[in-house]
């Protein structure tokens, strides 16, 4: 396979993460159970009109893309990518708790209108005049990984040449409270950056929004090229190191080359149980790190892994607060990111230094 | 060379029957699906008909042998429905026997239950059901439907409106020709519920009437529900389990409009990219098309728009060309699949299907439907559009092998 260079990037998250030139150098530990993006200046990006009309994930959604775009020096895309667990959360409640509260009387077409899950890539093809490929993928913790996959497939057959690929959800206070009383998120706050040391039920909620221009070539700047992807469903857990030494057979990598892994470890310790294999025996011996403790858990955060992963190839820094025991990490050349959504969805992605 | 993608399965559940085999006796005899609202528990009940499947989810459940089961949706359980038929069409008895995947496509995802859901949960928020609650995305009704067929391998969601279902298949088919799978289940699934009947209400687009696609007198579409899909396995799969191939994939195109986020722009650029894009795959010239199942929802904007674009592909050459939304109303994230399923049985029956209730030609448009059904045609080729909100723009074209 060709691999894909990552030749822009755009990261709105709970972290200030939209300038590129820095790299998570303001991380704070703040005691939450749920952990909200940080607005950047949204009239930068989008016309101040347009901008109180829209909803949060198409705000964060729209600006990540264009900064994305901007950073890549790329004006049109040969297909826009997107993945989304929940889609425009925030529109789709409001229609709903309208007509409910209203009988089904004197409702507005705006928040139905901009429900339908692909509504973030269709509004970056609006502002672009893009005509192209545009596709939005839905399925929980595959949603990112299937955008990702559909790009692999479209640069290996040389259907496309760049790629604007997104991964993007948003939390609602409603939404955070179902999934709460669901047991996915915690009831009660902790400090993010030491929630391993929490044993309560449930992960940190969050969101987020991370792009991508993927090219087939090396471009001017380079972050790191997306090597190979695989995604496998509901696994028995005893079967996960075999599928990952697999994987890395597949794609032609040794275990021992593979220099951190970075892993999607959510603070739920039901669910983080699965990682212990992998962090114990697997990789044992290698340096470790971990993201969900800086964006939360959401369907699409390993797109946060990936621009993690992105960040310090082209860095070469692993930042302290991203560590993991294991051995302090020298200049990675490979990163191994395994994430897991609810140990039903879980996926591989091997990033390389360019 | 490239893999060729071969049809060798379809299964499909709407208002115009439970099955492929009634589908067909519906369409023959042109028997629309479109009534009176008798399933869905809405205010809007005698105002607007609909294309209900005419099965309530109990007997939905009965049908998968889940009787009394909590959590399972609508949506998921007509795709289980439509997706084990697909299955067995294709004469499949292992379903893992070679790498295969599933890509379902759906708008409205557990909606009709979070409806239920919210109700209470509005009035007090340590209300509601949490079953009601659990399976509201879309990629539930996948899962749902990948467990019930026993699919461990890749399987992905499709969520671009109207066009969803023609991007699942067109996705199954990259994925087939690129070698990451051998075989794919691949359609769509959406139930009516009271969120899309009011949305569309509240667009002004919703017919008070069947709709009538196509027509000068055209006042918006009828919302249905169902699910199709279509199993689609690569050439080697195809020679070596030895079984009847239905139709061969040969063309997709996805474009975006990039006009507006809900209306098609006026001259419909993107769908003539899609169906360019489509022929241009496939190697086919605008001749050598024998069918063409329009998007054609009924509404003012889209019929418009999509006319003016198929004039433009296909200028004095245009084929014979039909909605067959006026049989199954517009059924959103399932309706590509729906579509592609009539296709496959008008190529192997030799028979194509009418433009309900159509009457009188658009004035700005030389192009009319056909009215009756037309048996005894050599259907070699059909171009099927699929046109969405956000201006996701798809194209199928399936075609008769030889």
């Amino acid at each position: 396979m060709i691999p894909l260079y990552i030749t822009g990037l755009g990261n709105i998250s709970p972290q200030k993460t939209w300038d590129n030139n820095h790299f998570l150098d303001e991380v704070a530990g703040v005691e939450t159970n749920y952990l909200r993006c940080l607005d950047p200046n949204y009239k930068e990006y989008v016309a101040g009109e347009m901008v109180r009309r829209m909803s949060r994930i198409i705000k964060m959604g729209v600006a990540a893309g264009k900064i994305c775009l901007a950073d890549a020096e790329c004006t049109m895309p040969d297909a826009i990518i997107t993945g989304t667990g929940l889609g425009c959360i925030e529109d789709t409640e409001k229609f709903l708790t309208n007509m409910i509260r209203n009988n089904e009387e004197f409702l507005t077409p705006t928040s139905f209108i901009q429900s339908t899950h692909n509504t973030v890539s269709a509004q970056i093809a609006l502002l672009l005049k893009c005509h192209n490929y545009n596709f939005t993928y839905v399925h929980r913790g595959f949603s990112f990984e299937s955008a990702l996959l559909d790009s692999f497939i479209r640069i290996n057959s040389g259907e496309s040449g760049t790629i604007l690929l997104g991964g993007l959800d948003e939390l609602t206070p409603n939404t955070f409270t179902i999934l709460q009383r669901l047991g996915h998120y915690k009831m009660k706050p902790v400090n993010n950056l030491d929630m391993l040391n929490d044993h309560t039920r449930g992960a940190i909620a969050g969101e987020g929004a991370a792009f991508f221009l993927l090219s087939a070539n090396p471009g001017e700047k380079n972050y790191a090229k997306i090597e190979a992807l695989d995604t496998f469903y509901k696994p028995i857990s005893d079967s996960i190191p075999a599928y990952i030494t697999e994987f890395l057979e597949r794609s032609g990598k040794r275990l021992d080359e593979i220099d951190l892994v970075l892993m999607g470890i959510s603070g739920d310790p039901a669910n983080d149980k699965v990682y212990g294999d992998v962090r114990n025996h697997l990789f044992r011996e290698k340096p470790q790190a971990w993201f969900k403790h800086l964006c939360g858990e959401y369907q699409t955060a390993s797109s946060f892994g990936l621009w993690l992963a992105a960040m310090i190839l082209k860095t070469g820094q692993v930042p302290d607060t991203t560590r993991l025991e294991g051995a302090k990490p020298g200049m990675p050349g490979n990163i191994l990111i395994y994430n897991h959504y609810r140990n039903l969805d879980h996926s591989l992605i091997l990033v390389s230094s360019v | 060379m490239p893999q060729r993608v071969y049809i060798t399965g379809i299964g499909i559940i709407s208002s115009i029957g439970n099955n492929a085999g009634s589908a067909f006796t519906s369409l023959v005899e042109e028997k629309s699906g479109i009534a009176g609202i008798t399933l869905l528990d809405t205010s809007l009940k005698g105002k607007f008909p609909l294309a209900e499947v005419k099965m309530a989810t109990a007997e939905l459940l009965e049908a998968v042998g889940c009787s009394g089961k909590k959590n399972l949706t609508r949506t998921a359980l007509l795709g289980m429905i439509a997706a084990r038929e697909a299955i067995e069409s294709a004469g499949i008895d292992d379903i893992n026997e070679f790498r295969t995947g599933l890509i379902s496509a759906t708008t409205v995802g557990g909606m009709d239950r979070s409806e239920n859901f919210y109700k209470e949960f509005l009035a007090d928020q340590k209300k509601g059901h949490l079953i009601d609650i659990v399976n509201h995305d879309c990629g539930d009704s996948t899962e749902r439907i990948a467990d019930f067929l026993g699919i461990t391998g890749f399987m992905t969601t499709i969520s671009t409106a109207c066009s969803s279902s023609a991007n699942s298949i067109m996705f199954g088919a990259q994925l087939i020709k690129a070698g990451f799978i051998d075989r794919v289940v691949a359609g769509g699934t959406d139930s009516v519920t009271k969120f899309t009947l009011n949305g569309f209400n509240t667009l002004m687009i919703l017919d008070k009437n069947d709709c009538r696609p196509f027509d000068e007198n055209r006042a918006g579409l009828t919302l249905g529900e169902g699910a199709a899909y279509v199993v689609l396995e690569s050439e080697e799969v195809v020679k070596s389990r030895n079984k009847n191939v239905l139709a061969e994939l040969t063309g997709y195109g996805n474009a975006n409009d990039a006009y507006h986020q809900t209306a098609s722009s006026p001259e419909g650029t993107g769908a003539f990219l899609a169906m360019q894009k489509a022929l241009h795959l496939s190697g086919l010239m605008p001749d050598d098309i024998d069918y063409i199942n329009v998007h054609g929802t009924g509404t003012q904007n889209n019929d418009l728009s999509e006319g003016i674009a198929t004039q433009n592909i296909f200028g004095e050459k245009m084929p014979p060309f039909s909605s067959t939304k006026s049989y199954t109303g517009h059924t959103l994230g399932a309706a590509g699949a729906v579509e592609a399923v009539i296709a496959v049985i008008s190529i192997n029956h030799g028979i194509i299907f009418p433009n309900l209730r159509f009457e009188t030609p658009m004035k700005e448009l030389s192009i009319t439907p056909f009215t009756k059904v037309m048996k005894g045609v050599d259907v070699r080729n059909i171009l099927s559009n699929s046109f969405g909100f956000g201006g996701n723009n798809s194209t199928l074209i399936i075609s008769k092998t030889n």
